[in-house]
């Protein structure tokens, strides 16, 4: 094939790859795509035109593929990729500064590389490191609370290694977390880890559903839909083989609990997945990792190989009879794929576009199978409901929301971190008397609750209950658990416009409303934000916000105004012409 | 197979189970506008243009791939509907060249969608690309509806020339690493060109026409491309 011909492509180290992945097909493409990218640094037309034909896939579609996804790029890229956090949390504490900085210090505009093929600096979506902002991720490395007068030392990879801090009442999720590496099989198992999949062996399948059922658990990813419930329909689905899948895409601006689960206590992600499992009778998992969390992956990937040689997966799961097998992926730069049918498209070699509802996941999942889609935060609630019933689990939170929950503070807060506490406790509760207030002794503005795809909350609403009866009935979104306080001094139409940014730069392009949506959003919020509203714009942006919300294919486009339309209601006055920028 | 009846717009309407609400609602002569739809196609439900509003669902449903149901109550002109597709029409205009697209330009008249409702908007202005004997494309008028790629792909030819590139509002339609379409595995079956609806693809001779060609002038310029074309395609097969 002389036209992919390319002088400084060696093909010989890709065969050994592809030699490996051709049996699995399609399925492999985005791993065949991430270990081309590995060896050359970008994706060569000829090394891509190969990789097509050993998986089988369609020239055209491949390069669909790699279009598609923010981390997979055609064009050599520096040596070092410096991935400049520029949303909210970060925006709140200097990103764009810290990201005017570094062009400034290399001498290139965002997105460029240096001449000597050095570095390039893009501005990046949420890097989940939003307790440590501003934050740069650069390859394997992730450095917190950049200082800009150190800019040197952030090209040399020097500074702050982000350990988030883990604080609350309870300790049922994240006992384990804060040291800053990642808890081992022996003290994991020391701990009593995995006693709670040995409990779920010694039951049937319809035991273990009937607990978790019982238990309330409902997801904790952002639809909060009863996990007891979806377990049960992939269990009677009549296809085979079915799968369970761990969402572990985190990718909502403010959010990084999945994250520091991952990072630091694997095995209860691992064991919550192996026990979804066996509940529905699936014979592979897969840990969908999003692909700006490294670190995350591999701690992911360490426990999965650590379980495997103790007898946890494998043909015969603890001699239960029961066999399984787990398999990583790591996400390639697209918010998109956390929607559970655009993570089923793109673990199938293919662009990330969610799928039509219905059928559902639990009967038409991945592959088209029976399938289990649950996050990192669910699942790591499944040991504990296990092996002390669901009674006990019920004791903690409120009758509808049974349970604790991880909370993502950020922002103006004293003590930005992770916190656990149970349904119920009040939002002032957690704000000001667990994380120590407003930082700065300033006053409190507003809340950004929930996340991109979030609403705002105003000091008036503190006493709030945080349950998904208390927030439902106070107009809030729970999301992801992000707890995001912006103080008096904040331009809320900045922040505003930092996530009309985002959403237009993740939308996937699929349907209208939310292709054309988040793009018309971020251009009126751009000229409000400038002070430069035009007459009729609030109306636009209401037009935009509830097209979106009532007519998007996905969870994405329906929420990408959420937070728009909660401060057009609250805060008209932001919005008319002739108010100028702050 | 057994009749749902359900009722649109006030009508009570029996129809075989497995109908479209689209259908559906055509059997009573309610009009539901429809632009990514195509009866050669397998529906993607992406223009949302047909969405209807289905008492007790949370969000509006398309209705070119929702299922009747038992006692299903629906409105096909509610004002969450009107909004949604006034909106919907309203952001079209604002990003693409929608001059040759007839249909839309009536359902814009219907639903009194507002071609300048989004000012300073940022449209989709791609150069025309002229690469191949056979047809034009002017992806400044493309809406996205994905019916080429379809058509290309498994819909009916299996040929895979055509996919996307970029992500979001910045989606085009595009080739391999953007290769022109004689380097492409294209046959020039033509039949992303019958099913675009908006003039974006256009056969190369109408398009020679349309600047001002004759016909004889059209003809000799096109026997002389497809000549060139098809040995540099032998070639490249054979390669």
């Amino acid at each position: 094939m002389s036209d992919y011909a390319n002088s400084a492509y060696d093909p010989a180290p890709l065969q050994g790859v592809l030699d490996q992945l051709a049996p699995q097909g399609r399925a492999a493409l985005l791993p065949a795509l991430q270990a081309a990218q590995a060896l050359y640094g970008h994706l060569p037309e000829a090394a891509t035109a190969e990789i097509g034909r050993a998986l089988k896939v369609p020239l055209a579609e491949i390069h669909g593929v790699i279009e598609f996804y923010s981390l997979l790029y055609t064009q050599p890229k520096g040596k070092t990729v410096l991935h400049v956090c520029t949303d909210p949390a970060c925006a709140l504490r200097g990103g764009e500064q810290v990201l005017a900085a570094l062009c400034r210090r290399l001498g290139v505009q965002p997105g460029e590389t240096t001449p000597d093929g050095a570095y390039t600096v893009e501005g990046a979506p949420c890097l989940g490191l939003c307790d440590h902002a501003p934050a740069i991720w650069m390859g394997q490395k992730a450095i917190g609370r950049v200082d800009l007068q150190s800019v040197d030392d952030i090209l040399q990879g020097r500074g702050d290694h982000p350990i988030t801090a883990c604080y609350g009442e309870t300790k049922y999720l994240i006992g384990r977390c804060g040291k800053g590496r990642a808890t081992t099989l022996a003290e994991y198992e020391a701990d009593g880890g995995y006693a709670g999949l040995r409990r779920a062996l010694s039951l049937s399948p319809a035991e273990v559903i009937a607990e978790v059922k019982a238990s309330g658990l409902v997801g904790r990813g952002g639809a909060a839909f009863p996990t007891g419930i979806k377990w049960e329909g992939a269990a009677q689905a009549s296809g085979q083989p079915k799968y369970v899948v761990c969402n572990a895409d985190e990718s909502e601006p403010g959010t990084f609990k999945d994250r520091v689960l991952m990072e630091e206590d694997p095995h209860l992600v691992l064991e919550g997945l192996l026990i979804a499992g066996y509940a529905i009778g699936a014979a592979r998992g897969y840990i969908y990792v999003r692909g700006e969390y490294p670190a995350a992956y591999q701690a992911m990937a360490n426990a999965v190989e650590e379980a495997r040689q103790a007898g946890y997966i494998g043909e015969d799961v603890l001699g239960s009879g029961y066999g399984i097998q787990i398999e990583l992926r790591l996400g390639a730069g697209a918010y998109i794929c956390g929607e559970e049918t655009a993570l089923f498209e793109s673990i199938e070699g293919k662009r990330g576009f969610p799928r039509l509802k219905p059928p559902s996941p639990t009967t038409h999942g991945l592959f088209g199978k029976p399938t289990v889609i649950n996050n990192v935060e669910t699942l790591a609630n499944a040991p504990r409901i296990l092996l002390q019933g669901a009674a006990r689990y019920r004791q903690l939170g409120t009758e509808k929301s049974p349970g604790v929950k991880l909370f993502c503070l950020s922002g103006d807060v004293a003590r930005p971190g992770l916190y656990e506490v149970p349904f119920g406790v009040s939002l002032r509760h957690l704000l000001f008397d667990l994380a120590g207030g407003v930082s700065q002794g300033r006053r409190l503005q507003a809340v950004l609750f929930g996340g991109a795809a979030g609403a705002f909350a105003t000091p008036d609403q503190l006493d709030v209950e945080m349950s998904f009866e208390g927030l439902r009935s106070a107009g809030l979104p729970l999301g992801s658990g992000v707890v995001m306080a912006l103080d008096e001094t904040r331009d809320l139409r900045m922040i505003l416009t930092g996530l009309a940014r985002f959403f237009a730069h993740e939308s996937c392009g699929k349907c209208y409303p939310c292709q054309i949506g988040t793009q018309r959003q971020y251009e009126i919020l751009r000229r409000v934000a400038d002070g430069e509203a035009l007459p009729g714009d609030a109306e636009r942006l209401a037009d935009v916000g509830w097209t979106m919300a009532d007519a998007s294919i996905c969870g994405l486009g329906q929420t990408a105004a959420s937070a728009v339309l909660s401060a057009l209601k609250l805060w008209p006055e932001l919005f008319e012409a002739g108010n100028g920028k702050l | 197979m057994s009749n749902v009846t359900l009722t649109i717009d006030g009508q009570t309407v029996s129809v075989p189970a497995g109908t479209t609400i689209l259908q559906a609602a055509q059997s009573i002569g309610a009009e539901i506008p429809a632009i990514c739809y195509h009866e050669a196609c397998t529906p993607n439900a992406l223009c949302r243009n047909c969405v209807v509003e289905v008492e007790g669902a949370r969000v509006l449903v398309a209705s070119c791939v929702a299922q009747v149901a038992a006692n299903m109550v629906v409105y096909t002109r509610s004002p969450r509907v009107e909004r949604s597709r006034r909106t919907i029409l309203e952001m079209l205009a604002s990003a693409v060249d929608l001059s040759e697209a007839p249909d839309i330009q009536r359902m814009m008249q219907e639903y009194s969608a507002d071609a300048q409702r989004f000012p300073q908007a940022e449209r989709r202005e791609i150069p025309l690309i002229d690469d191949n004997p056979m047809y034009v494309r002017d992806y400044s008028k493309c809406i996205l509806c994905w019916r080429c790629v379809q058509v290309c792909a498994d819909d009916a030819q299996f040929t895979f020339a055509i996919n996307f590139s970029g992500r979001g509002y910045e989606t085009t339609i595009g080739t391999f690493f953007g290769k022109p379409m004689p380097a492409t595995t294209c046959v020039f079956c033509g039949q992303c060109v019958g099913v675009c609806p908006t003039g974006a693809l256009k056969p190369k001779s109408e398009w020679l026409l349309e600047q001002g060609l004759s016909i004889d002038q059209v003809f000799a310029a096109t026997r002389q491309e497809r000549t060139g074309a098809e040995k540099r395609t032998r070639t490249w097969r054979r390669a």
